[in-house]
Order: C-alpha cells, then sequence, then structure tokens
C-alpha cells in the first residue's frame, strides 16, 4: 500500500491531530504516505462560493502537481471538504474535455497539465477497503470492548459522489470500529449537516444543527469523525450547546484513527489526544487505563 | 446600500449587467426541469432557518425574480451538505446551483450577504498570498474586513482554547510570496471574457 498524502491546510493548524494519528495509524498498518510536494490549498468552501471556476483551477493544480510525482496513482486525502474538492475534478474532466482544456489554460501559467491520471481516494475509503476490518482485527492490542461508538461521517466523503458508502445510508465505519472491540451506536445522524463554516459567519443556524446530532449521540461513549471540521463543529461548542438545550451535552469526540489507533495500542502522544478539546476525564478512564 | 439598488446601480456600469442577467439565465438553464415537487426543501437541514424554502427558491429563479431573489438569504445558508442533489428526482444540480448564487452575491458585494463574503474573502485572500490558508490570518482578515471591534471578542473563547492546545499561533497576516498570483489572475482573466 503506497499512496501520495494529500494532508490539507486544516492538518497543518486545527487538526494538527488528524494528521499526526493519519501517519502513525497507516505506517502501523504497513502503509507508505508520501506527502505531496508543494501542495497548494483545495479552495476549501471559500472558492465555490466566489468563482466556479477559481474552485476548478485550485484542486486541479494539486492534481497536476500529484500526477508529475512518479510511481504513484493514488492520492489520499483525510479532510472531506478537500477530498470532495479533488474528486470533483476528477469526475468532471472525466466527462467535460473542454473543461480539461479551459483549466489547462490556467495551469499553464504554472507551466503544469492536468491529465485525469490521479484516483482520488479518502482516508476512510482507504481505511475501510484498503486496509479492511480483518487487518484492523488482527493488529488489536487493546480491545475497545467496553465502549460504545457513534461513526459519524458528515456530508462531503458521502455526497454527490457515492464512492465508498451509501450517502443516504452509510455505514463504511461499523466494520473497522467494531474491528477494534467496540460496539456501534446506532442512530440515523451519521451523515448529517454539522453546519460547515455557518459556525462563523452564522452560528446561530450551525448550533441547531450540532445540538441535533450531539442529543442523538447520548447513550455513546464517543464520536468518531473523518473530516476537519465536522472535528471542530461537533467538539468547540459544546459548553454553549450543553447551556442552549439545559441538559449537560458533553461527548468526547475522536477522529477515526486516533480512535483506530487506541485499539492497536499507539502512544497517546503519536495519536496527539492531548489536542482534543473534548476528552472527557471518564473517557480516558475507559480507554487509557 | 440594498441588494437591488446595488444591482440597478452596477447595471448601469459596464461589465456587470451582462453578468448578473448571464449568470441567472444559467442558473435558470440549471434548474429548467424543477418540478416544483419540494424534494429539495424536504432534505434541506437549514430549510428551518429560510426565508424562502428551496423550492420556493428555484420558483423565482424560473420566473427571473432576481430582486425576491437577492433579498433572500435562503441560498447563503446552504451549507453545501448535498442532500438535495442527491434526492432531487430530476437530477438537477441544485448545490451547484446554490454556489451560482453566491457566486453573483460575492461578485456584486451584495450587501446582506456581506459577512459570508468577507470571510470566503478572507480565506481567499490568504490562499493567494501564501498558497495555502493560514487560519489565524484568515480570521483576522475577516475580522478587519467587518469593522466591527467587538467581533473577534465572539471567537476570543474558542480562540485562547485553540492557542493553548498549540493549534493556531499569533500570526500577523503578510504579504506572503503571492504563491498563486498567476493562477487567480489567469481565472480572473478568462472569467472576464
Amino acid at each position: 500500500m503506497k499512496y501520495l498524502y494529500y494532508p490539507g491546510c486544516s492538518l497543518e493548524g486545527t487538526a494538527l491531530e488528524y494528521n499526526s494519528s493519519t501517519r502513525t495509524f497507516m505506517q502501523e498498518l504497513g502503509a507508505e504516505l508520501i506527502e505531496l510536494e508543494d501542495w497548494t490549498c483545495c479552495g476549501a468552501s471559500a472558492a465555490e462560493a466566489t468563482s466556479h471556476l477559481l474552485s476548478l483551477a485550485l484542486p486541479a493544480l494539486v492534481l497536476a502537481k500529484a500526477e508529475n510525482m512518479d510511481g504513484v496513482k493514488e492520492i489520499l486525502v483525510p479532510c472531506s471538504a478537500c477530498y470532495l474538492n479533488l474528486k470533483k475534478v476528477e469526475e468532471k474532466i472525466r466527462k467535460d474535455r473542454e473543461l480539461l482544456d479551459q483549466i489547462n489554460i490556467i495551469l499553464a501559467e504554472e507551466k503544469l497539465n492536468l491529465r485525469g491520471q490521479m484516483k482520488v481516494r479518502h482516508l476512510l475509503d482507504v481505511v475501510a477497503n484498503d486496509v479492511g476490518s480483518k487487518k484492523i482485527f488482527a493488529r488489536v492490542k487493546k480491545p475497545l470492548t467496553d465502549l460504545i461508538i457513534a461513526p459519524y461521517y458528515g456530508c462531503q466523503c458521502l455526497r454527490p459522489y457515492s464512492i465508498f458508502d451509501d450517502p443516504e445510508d452509510p455505514c463504511s465505519m461499523e466494520g473497522i470500529i467494531k474491528a477494534s472491540g467496540a460496539n456501534i451506536h446506532q442512530w440515523n445522524m451519521g451523515g448529517r449537516c454539522c453546519g460547515a463554516s455557518h459556525m462563523t459567519t452564522k452560528p446561530e443556524v450551525a448550533l441547531e444543527l450540532v445540538a441535533a446530532i450531539l442529543k442523538m449521540a447520548r447513550g455513546a461513549d464517543a464520536i468518531v469523525t473523518v473530516c476537519p471540521m465536522c472535528q471542530m463543529n461537533l467538539e468547540a461548542y459544546q459548553k454553549k450547546i450543553s447551556g442552549m438545550c439545559k441538559e449537560d451535552l458533553s461527548m468526547p469526540i475522536l477522529y477515526l484513527p486516533q480512535f483506530l489507533g487506541l485499539a492497536l495500542g499507539l502512544s497517546e502522544q503519536d495519536l496527539r489526544l492531548d489536542m482534543n478539546l473534548s476528552f472527557t476525564k471518564a473517557f480516558r478512564n475507559k480507554v487509557l487505563s | 446600500m440594498n441588494p437591488l439598488e446595488k444591482l440597478e446601480s452596477e447595471q448601469k456600469s459596464e461589465t456587470a449587467p451582462a453578468l448578473v442577467i448571464d449568470s441567472l439565465a444559467s442558473i435558470r438553464d440549471m434548474v429548467s426541469a424543477c418540478i416544483q415537487c419540494g424534494t429539495c426543501t424536504g432534505s434541506c437541514p437549514n430549510a428551518f432557518a429560510m426565508d424562502l424554502t428551496p423550492r420556493q427558491l428555484w420558483y423565482n429563479v424560473l420566473r427571473g425574480e432576481k430582486e425576491t431573489i437577492f433579498h433572500s438569504k435562503t441560498f447563503s445558508l446552504c451549507s453545501v451538505c448535498y442532500y438535495c442533489t442527491l434526492r432531487c428526482p430530476r437530477g438537477l444540480p441544485l448545490t451547484e446551483a446554490m454556489s451560482a448564487l453566491k457566486q453573483i452575491a460575492a461578485k456584486e458585494n451584495l450587501a446582506p450577504y456581506k459577512k459570508s463574503t468577507r470571510f470566503y474573502k478572507s480565506f481567499l485572500e490568504s490562499v493567494y498570498r501564501h498558497g495555502r490558508v493560514r487560519e489565524m490570518e484568515l480570521m483576522t482578515l475577516y475580522f478587519i474586513s467587518m469593522k466591527n471591534p467587538f467581533l473577534p471578542l465572539q471567537f476570543a473563547p474558542l480562540g485562547i482554547k485553540l492557542m493553548g492546545k498549540g493549534k493556531i499561533s499569533f500570526e500577523i497576516p503578510s504579504k506572503g510570496n503571492g504563491a498563486l498570483k498567476a493562477i487567480f489572475r489567469k481565472v480572473e482573466e478568462l472569467e472576464q471574457n
């Protein structure tokens, strides 16, 4: 297993622990990640809200740089927003040669040319399908049998493209979470929206969405995520939302490789659990005792 | 200035009228097969906060009611979850159509959407300068653009928490090396033609 690795901007800042735990976890499972040289931003949701062409040019630039790296045909992306932006270009240029020509006029400014040879893969897709639950199960050193975990997928790794999971009723996390020994919290909020960047510009709306998710997670020991935006929205406003709803809705939120890494016996330092904003004492006692 | 006055005044200038009319026409094409079934409205997680439901918004787009469209906050409340696109029985690119409306609001700097627009533009400014977004710089640029001295206070508790965790650090916005200057310039050039 060898992949090009595109961490994306969040993983160098507010999602450092996602970066660190992804690298450690994948290495432990024998995968080689080669970071894309000189990578640039995918445009996130900002480019799409201002210019359609820019929202395709920025991820196309990333893919063109990726194609120039020898011997690797798949690019692994842990952030769902980055994943969708790159995937969108992969999908669109396959059907629209005219668009590809237009993109290449832009990329010529950087002396680059996109051919459409790179396959974009989300971390969850790779962990669920290339690694798989059997391999994870075989490596478990510390079965987490006492835990009930709520898998949270968010939107952009599921929709609009149904690549590796059912966009209405996702389940790709269930097998790999069960492989750790943990149980699945049954709920129908796994693919619901966390409000994304509304949390900054329209918090009154996003707080409602997150409140609904946290309420439905009652009974679980933790929520597991695969996107920096979801992670931040679910973990950073729990106190405020608890006050709003007049009940304690605090809940540990972990990135998927952090959670699976615990079962594999990886160190707390490598998984950077110190960086999570909602790692409760009760949960710590349960998993690290 | 209200959005309409803004639209009208822009239309008197050289390039704006074509842009708004063309853009609305191309959005109308995207939703022209809409049968007004309301599946989008029923699927939208943000519909509870909208003044027009998504279905009503598409009705107005089909009729070219730009006054109604650009007085409504509906499209700016789209959080790009793609449920409507996934479920639309006509297979219409509804999330893309929402984004296309946001693009008009951003290009025309329409007043009701300035919070979102300034946030997106601050984000892209940081990307333009450095090639990657610097989260602290993005927020600083956003605060400066909003010209509201109390705005940073709303974000202070989270900022302090994140700084305590070493996830962000104080960073004075800098010019950077203009890493993506050529790309941005070319996109703009192509869009004007």
